[in-house]
């Protein structure tokens, strides 16, 4: 156990610019102040969660990590935080566990790495090359600039080959993504909910990841962004996102169904279901992201961890530039550019894939386990008699 | 020199926030005057977390009932008669009706934090506490056009007579102002003054040398001497303030609420002389937390230990600091500093006068000791499982009590005459409810109160009226 002489150091040292040892030991020494202290308990589920434990060990950080939304109500509301020599930064100390959580918990472990590259420049640069390279086999094939094909796809890439690129690439990162959460969960296991609460638990997860709830703060009123004021713009802008990605998603599914079940192969008119499907997904995936890309310049210095802005707005400008690309195919499908803009398309399409185990998109998969833990969790009798309760 | 305003508000916390948004709705123009800079702006209205309200029935946060007699009896009784009834009843009153108020201002409330539970009905808590309510009234007061300036401490006031004239800063500048509230706070802060008031002990010592202030470190109690050295009215005596036992290892400021020490109750409390001296199961730890700031202020090199063994643990809250264990009681006084024969004599006294009975720490229990001096009367347990916990205590000041004596208008008086536009609200004149003692959340219900009154006084010295206030108070005066 740290001396009194030590835990003073250290806020010392963190308060002018030094730090803990490690992001884990920096989020322990936090929560030991913040679990004396509380008063941030009607904020989010990181703090009811806490104060169910006396003792931060590393699987618990990185469970309470992961249930950090990264708001910032806490951080101004907090009576600790810098210049205060204790230093409390909950958001910061959660937002530098997370990065190890993806970081530790990749599969294959050797790719874990590919988080501390991961920027805007890797992203972009990954599907440029992508794009390039299938640009490159459409001019070694002759047909970059081709007649109008009335958006025929499969005329410049044919559909097997497509599928197997694809299905390739995306059940890679699924299998990827799927292993390392496996492994999150084995380390932070809430145990079984009690009988007959699983079904509510379930749910209580769902909802609160569907609505976003803990980005309305507890009281509604939203998170902090550039100052100490509230706002819901970081919700509604996520929710573009992840509603235009289930969209686009969703457009996907159909069009798959279209063809394998119901004989339909693409190109479908404007009014079939995966384009109108794709097409609003794909003005969500324009808006949100850009939303949130404008957020994330502005944001409070002191918010989350610098050091993952380059993953942060990577990915943002990924989703973006493939929505882009998705919408300008499907405007000029019907002219001679189709191959090229469908070459371009897909290379980012692909990126998209290529990145999402080790990138930004991993915080929503770790993010909803430790959801369900919570929603578990909180069901369970604690193990804690504090007097007062 | 500024152009002059109506209102000049001074002070930065929460009752002169509240005094600076109640003054503007009124349609004056305001400028409030912080000392601190702007990251360490509230006063000690950041470290606070509550209000303690009266209701008659259940009202969204707050339980069942908590009637103006009862809140009455309640203060009466902590403060032991040293309150002035009129005010505390209009305290008490204008609880039960500014919440709405508040949350047009942006404060958010919540249902009482784990560990809180027993205020459920008294106390509605803010939601991320004091710095957040701090936050949403400046938000408030710059979005309603109230000026706010931060490192600006004033030095001095002028007066004409009984007339507020001008404030004058420790740089020099001069601000005039029609009227004006003075709401910064107590003497806390000023060292100095603690230790000329709290004096030499019969042992040689200073004991306030030996405190901690549990909150800001600048309410240095600069405009409270020199409205007392201008022949103002005063009320409270200076060595009466809220004094709790708080960890020794806090910061000398600011260490607010995470610095308490819950386990009192739950084990023994013993001085540097490996001697108990008090009952430590006398009642329950949130009735009791704040006489022992005193007791252990009157104990030698004003230090204590309490001591608890594993039993204890997972049974309070838990401290900020780690305890300091050992396996036997002789080896946690070798490293807490004490006779290491001493201590282990004072526990098994201790652990032999334990009378068995049905331990309950939610109730007070039957497990007392017997022919113990002093007793200790409910959850004495053995200290019989190691590893033993020693956590140090020092006292720790949050406020103090001597202030300007006032009336329901909040004005300052010079010799019985209320000045015509000098007011003052929140600490600086809470002594005038709280005489001494206190109870939870009780502080900020005398600066919302008063800080509002006070800011409504001020725009009424210029002839403004509030344009709703009037109702709302005459409604607390007459009820």
């Amino acid at each position: 156990m740290p001396s009194l002489a030590e835990l003073v150091a250290e806020a010392r040292a963190i308060a002018s610019g030094g730090g803990s040892a490690t992001p884990e030991a920096e989020a322990t020494r936090v929560l030991t102040i913040c679990n004396a202290c509380r008063y941030c308990e009607g904020y989010c589920a990181v703090f009811p969660a806490m104060t169910r434990r006396l003792e931060f060990g590393p699987a618990d950080v990185h469970y309470l990590a992961n249930l950090c939304h990264n708001c910032g109500d806490c951080l101004h509301a907090c009576q600790y935080a810098p210049p205060h020599e204790f230093a409390v930064n909950v958001p910061r100390a959660m937002a530098e566990v997370r990065r190890r959580t993806y970081h530790d918990y990749a599969w294959p472990r050797a790719f874990g790495a590919a988080y501390r590259r991961n920027g805007l420049v890797l992203c972009l640069a990954l599907a440029a090359g992508l794009a390039l390279f299938l640009l490159l086999g459409l001019a070694l094939t002759g047909s970059l600039w081709h007649e109008p094909l009335a958006g025929n796809f499969y005329a410049v890439f044919p559909h097997n080959l497509l599928v197997a690129m694809f299905a390739a690439v995306f059940l890679f990162a699924a299998l990827a993504l799927a292993l390392g959460v496996a492994r999150f969960w084995r380390d932070v296991a809430p145990g079984a909910p009690p009988a007959g609460q699983g079904g509510a638990a379930v749910a209580e997860a769902t909802a609160s990841v569907l609505r976003l709830r803990y980005l309305g703060g507890g009281h509604g009123a939203g998170c902090n962004e550039v100052d100490d004021a509230f706002t819901l713009a970081r919700r509604r802008f996520h929710h573009l996102t992840f509603y235009g990605f289930m969209l686009c998603f969703a457009a996907t599914c159909t069009a798959t169904v279209y063809h394998y079940l119901l004989h339909l192969p693409a190109p479908y008119p404007l009014d079939s279901a995966p384009v109108i499907l794709g097409t609003l997904g794909g003005v969500g995936l324009l808006v949100g992201p850009a939303g949130l890309f404008w957020l994330n310049l502005r944001r409070h210095p002191l918010h989350g961890d610098p050091a993952q802005q380059p993953m942060d707005r990577g990915f943002l400008v990924l989703l973006f530039l493939t929505s882009l690309t998705g919408l300008a195919l499907l405007a000029w499908r019907d002219t001679g550019a189709m191959g090229l803009l469908l070459a371009v398309h897909l290379g980012f399409v692909m990126a998209f894939f290529a990145t999402m185990p080790y990138g930004k998109f991993a915080h929503g998969i770790f993010r909803s386990a430790a959801l369900l833990k919570y929603a578990i969790e909180k069901r369970q009798p604690s193990g804690l008699k504090l007097k007062e309760d | 020199m500024s152009e002059p305003v109506d209102v000049l508000v001074i002070g930065g916390g929460n009752a002169a926030l509240c005094a600076a948004l109640m003054a503007r709705e009124a349609g004056a123009t305001v400028l409030l005057v912080e000392s601190a800079p702007k990251a360490w702006r509230g006063g000690n209205s950041m470290h606070v977390r509550n209000l303690r309200c009266m209701h008659d029935a259940p009202q969204d946060v707050l339980i069942e009932a908590y009637p103006e007699e009862e809140y009455w009896q309640d203060l009466l009784k902590v403060t032991g008669g040293l309150t002035d009834e009129a005010l505390a009843r209009l305290v008490i009153r204008h609880s039960s009706t500014c919440r709405d108020w508040m949350r047009t201002h942006g404060v958010h409330f919540q249902p009482p934090l784990s560990g809180a539970l027993h205020v459920a009905r008294t106390n509605a808590f803010f939601m991320g506490g004091g710095k957040a309510l701090v936050n949403a009234y400046y938000r408030s007061a710059e979005a309603l056009g109230v000026a706010v300036r931060y490192d600006t401490p004033v030095a001095r006031i002028e007066l004409d007579g009984d007339r507020f004239v001008a404030a004058v800063t420790e740089g020099g500048e001069r601000m005039e102002a029609k009227a004006c509230v003075v709401a910064c706070g107590g003497f806390e802060s000023n060292l100095a003054w603690q230790r000329e008031a709290w004096g030499l002990n019969e042992r040689g010592e200073w004991p306030a040398e030996n405190f901690l202030v549990r909150g800001t470190r600048f309410n240095q109690g600069v405009l409270l001497r020199f409205l007392i050295d201008s022949g103002a009215d005063t009320i409270g005596d200076p060595t009466q303030a809220h004094c709790v036992a708080i960890d020794a290892r806090a910061p000398l400021y600011d260490g607010g609420i995470c610095t308490r020490i819950d386990c009192v109750s739950l084990g023994i409390v013993v001085n540097r002389e490996a001697r108990r001296f008090y009952d430590e199961g006398e009642d329950f730890w949130p009735k009791r937390y704040a006489i022992w700031g005193r007791l252990v202020a009157q104990q030698p090199g004003q230090l204590a230990w309490s001591i608890i063994d594993q039993k204890a643990v997972g049974r309070f809250m838990p401290p900020v600091f780690p305890g300091t264990q050992a396996e036997t009681p002789e080896a946690l006084a070798g490293k807490i500093g004490l006779h290491p024969a001493a201590f282990a004599a004072t526990v098994s006294t201790y652990n032999a006068a334990c009378r068995p009975g049905a331990f309950d720490h939610t109730v007070l229990d039957d497990c007392r000791t017997v022919g113990l001096l002093p007793a200790k009367t409910h959850w004495a347990l053995p200290l019989d499982t190691p590893p033993y916990v020693a956590y140090p205590l020092r006292p720790g000041i949050t406020f103090t009590y001597l202030g300007m004596k006032v009336d329901q208008t909040c004005a300052v008086r010079f010799g019985g005459r209320a000045s015509p536009n000098l007011f003052v609200a929140g600490e600086i004149m809470a002594g005038n409810v709280l005489g001494k003692g206190y109870t939870a959340g009780v502080g900020m219900s005398i600066g919302t109160a008063f800080g509002r009154i006070a800011g409504a006084s001020a725009a009424r010295a210029l002839g403004r009226a509030h344009p709703t206030f009037t109702r709302e108070l005459d409604h607390a005066l007459a009820r």
